[in-house]
């Protein structure tokens, strides 16, 4: 019954968002009306938005419930789960499989609609009518898309006694949280997207739009970050590899869209600010979903191999593919066709903000360019016959030069004005965090960076000037008067320097030892004496593992950590469950590897300096995002409040 | 906008790369990693029995002009007992399987039999995983189909699932 209800659920969504196009489109289609009849429009639309993004989510709860209790009798329950899992892992296994993560993005897509309709405020009255047709027209092809080929209610007769299980590598608390973030950060970027065909549609490009797009952009945005971030942790510990980025498609998928939305973030400020930059803009808001588009179908077409694909199934890359072409050809042919009639913004020096931000907006885009041909370059080889595969290497050798300049570019654009500045100023104002690089890589140099990679050092280095420059726009400044989405940049940016540094340090610093060990046994690493007290086993929930005591000391302090092997058997699956030991300075990272005929016990162990930095930094630009958009909005709030207040006494 | 055809640029890079992926989708191109060691002879090995009620496993079985089915397991491997079952599918559909039992032993092997059935012929017994490693086989279970004259066809990496019982039979009808 549930089934059949969440099912019903999402066809009537689909049939309010086709209502909302035809009533959007109609509206906008028959000829030029007064502004009064666009607003009498939008009222007309905006219900239908909101009652469409309440029934998808009726139908994604309905498919949570079916999640939660266990019902075999739907297929994709008894593909995807077991009744023996822990509840936790129920609620997420929802969204950890194609069907429920469609379902879930098609809910945020659906939620996203119904907050423009009803929130969005500062928008002309037909570019928000036609903004809402456009949210509309996407989420009816990706309804399209789950009715007639990922259907997550479709029944299983008989039904199955018990489910076949979730892929153990995804029972992680962490699950819980990474693919909702990503996913409202992928999807969010639909609604920017809809501004720009709204814009076009109505040929209204302008500081006001940019002011309103603003913080669409900037929600989405930020919950992107915090989705790459968790999904760049969560492979770290759950994979035991070590590593935090591995360049796999599926992360390339992630970081596109987040490329593409940074630099729109940027050029969608010297819009709001400085009226320039019109037609560009509207370019990376198209590009930011397209990527997220296009990252989805590289996945789930199964074109591509990654260690991630879900079941992939050509007959749904087709549909997706088709979509696309739909969606992204529609918006680009519609950009050929009008940008040329939006009039042009307004010009500025060489030497301005503006300029510096057009450098950074045109390094993300040439970085997001590297990481999509490096993300195709097998599928392009493959239609010649060959078979390779891109990895690391290329990616860090490419993508790692361009983001330091990147970063060089990110500390002087703050400090420069707006529309012109002297050369020579600017250059005055970048004079300590040039010394503090300078100083940081003799430090390094004395200290023996000679041993590291270059772009290690060169890393540091940047990552030490880059950490006063993105402070420095608060110099001479009171703290207490500063706007807040002035320390939104600033954190932001420093989050950056943060992550930087350790990046580099890890790829620097980081000492790994592979050993045997039998119970019993001692060894030191990088200051670390780790005693290998005694291994066993021990059974969870759904799992049973050999876990290894192990005593480690450094300095005073004394620790005992537990990494695991792990064995699941709803599908039977080995995963290795590092121990890791965080201290302020970096983490201690041990797997327990497999057992040798002598009965000692493989051990890899890492000491990586400064690790956690990445992360950290990562959460710091995520902030600074949540504190701009705070900043931004409360400015707008204040200043409605004041509108209307002044309306009242003039009344 | 100084030149009108620089906006129509856009839509051009992204019919070229609609190109690629339409031509990606049709492409049938293997996806799965193979083996290196199709084609390549099986190489001699001539283990003890691993079971009390089977003969030991000689390399030269393969030579006899039909093809058969060699499967790495191990009694303490529990993918392996959830292979069991189709291995005793392939076994009831007249295919020949032999196994190799990796680092283990007689009684451990005969126990892991009797609770999940036995489908081989042969069991050889390979203590210190010598022939695993000859075979260049990663871990178990593993099977590889090896034609009549000792080559090997396809090596099948990890547990067989149900869904690939019809495509191995096929692959050893074919073989004959």
């Amino acid at each position: 019954m549930i089934a059949e209800l969440g099912l019903a659920a999402l066809w009537m969504s689909a049939a309010l968002a086709a209502l909302q196009l035809v009533l959007a489109g109609g509206g906008l289609w028959s000829g030029k009306k007064a502004v009064a009849e666009k607003g009498a429009l939008l009222s007309g639309v905006r219900p239908v938005a909101v009652a469409q993004g309440a029934l998808v989510t009726l139908s994604f709860l309905c498919l949570l419930l079916l999640f939660l209790r266990s019902d075999m009798s739907v297929a994709l329950v008894a593909l995807n789960s077991h009744s023996a899992k822990p509840l936790l892992y129920k609620f997420a296994g929802t969204w950890g499989n194609h069907e429920g993560s469609m379902l879930l993005w098609v809910m945020v897509m659906g939620l996203a609609g119904a907050a423009v309709a009803l929130f969005e405020r500062a928008l002309r009255h037909d570019t928000h009518v036609a903004t809402l047709g456009a949210q509309a027209a996407i989420s009816l092809g990706f309804y399209a898309f789950l009715l007639f080929s990922s259907n997550p209610f479709a029944r299983l007769n008989p039904a199955a006694p018990d489910g076949q299980g979730l892929n153990p590598l995804l029972q992680d608390p962490g699950l819980a949280f990474h693919p909702p973030t990503l996913y409202i950060g992928y999807v969010g970027l639909s609604v920017a997207f809809s501004f720009a065909v709204g814009a076009l549609l109505t040929r209204n490009v302008d500081a006001v739009f940019a002011r309103a797009m603003r913080p669409w952009v900037l929600a989405a945005w930020v919950m992107l970050t915090i989705g790459i971030v968790a999904g760049s942790y969560w492979a770290y510990y759950e994979l035991g590899w070590g590593g935090w980025w591995f360049w796999d498609p599926v992360e390339n998928a992630s970081l596109m869209p987040w490329l593409a939305a940074t630099a729109l973030l940027h050029s969608v400020t010297v819009l709001a600010t400085r009226d320039a930059l019109r037609a560009w803009t509207i370019m990376l808001a198209v590009i930011a979903f397209s990527m997220s588009m296009v990252g989805t179908f590289l996945v789930r077409s199964g074109i591509l191999t990654s260690v991630h694909a879900f079941a992939v199934d050509p007959q749904r890359g087709s549909f997706i593919l088709a979509l696309l072409l739909i969606y992204i050809g529609g918006a680009l042919a519609l950009f050929g066709a009008r940008v040329g009639t939006v009039r042009e913004g307004s010009q500025f020096e060489p030497m301005s903000r503006e300029s510096l931000l057009v450098i950074n907006n045109l390094l993300l885009t040439v970085i997001l360019g590297v990481v999509l041909i490096g993300t195709l370059y097998p599928l392009m080889t493959e239609a010649f016959g060959h078979q390779v595969s891109v990895g690391p290497p290329y990616f860090d050798r490419i993508t790692g030069p361009l983001a330091l300049i990147m970063m060089l570019a990110m500390v002087a654009g703050p400090l420069t004005r707006w529309r012109k500045d002297k050369v020579g100023v600017v250059a005055g104002r970048l004079l300590w965090p040039l010394l503090i690089m300078i100083a940081t890589g003799a430090v390094l140099f004395v200290l023996g960076g000679e041993r590291m990679s270059i772009l290690s050092f060169l890393g540091l280095m940047v990552a030490g000037g880059v950490a006063l420059g993105s402070i420095a726009p608060l110099f001479k400044r009171n703290l207490r008067r500063t706007p807040l989405f002035v320390w939104g940049m600033v954190v932001a940016h420093l989050g950056c320097a943060v992550s930087l540094a350790g990046m580099a340090a890890d790829s620097a610093f980081t000492s790994e030892k592979l050993i045997a060990m039998a119970p019993g046994e001692k060894v030191e690493t990088a200051g670390w004496k780790l005693h290998f007290d005694k291994v066993g086993p021990i059974a969870g929930d759904n799992w049973s593992a050999m876990q290894a005591d192990m005593t480690v000391r450094r300095g005073g302090s004394v620790d005992i950590i537990h990494p695991q092997s792990r064995f699941f058997s709803n599908p039977p699956t080995t995963t290795s469950e590092a121990a890791l030991l965080t201290r302020w300075n970096g983490q201690l990272y041990v797997v327990l590897g497999e057992q040798l005929d002598d009965g000692r016990w493989q051990m890899r162990i890492w000491w990586k300096p400064f690790v956690t930095l990445i992360w950290y930094g990562g959460l710091m630009i995520a902030l600074g995002g949540v504190l701009t958009l705070i900043g931004r909005e409360r400015r707008g709030w204040a200043l409605k409040l004041r509108k209307s207040h002044a309306q009242e006494e003039w009344a | 906008m100084k030149s009108r055809w620089l906006l129509w640029l856009p839509l051009a890079l992204f019919a070229g790369l609609a190109v690629f992926f339409i031509g990606g989708l049709q492409n049938d191109a293997p996806r799965v990693v193979t083996s290196a060691l199709v084609g390549k002879p099986l190489p001699a090995f001539n283990l003890p029995a691993g079971a009390s009620d089977r003969p030991a496993l000689d390399s030269r079985e393969y030579t006899k002009g039909k093809p058969r089915l060699l499967n790495i397991f191990a009694s303490w491997c529990v993918p392996c007992a959830a292979e069991a079952p189709q291995l005793m599918a392939l076994a009831d559909a007249g295919v020949p399987v032999d196994g190799i039992a990796i680092r283990d032993a007689r009684a451990d092997v005969d126990d892991f039999l009797a609770r999940h059935g036995n489908p081989y012929a042969h069991i050889g017994l390979d203590a210190r995983s010598q022939v695993q490693i000859a075979l260049g086989s990663s871990g178990v279970p593993e099977t590889f189909l090896v034609d009549g004259e000792g080559r090997i066809l396809h090596q099948h990496i990890g547990d067989i699932r149900a869904e690939d019982v019809p495509g191995l039979i096929a692959k050893w009808k074919a073989a004959q």
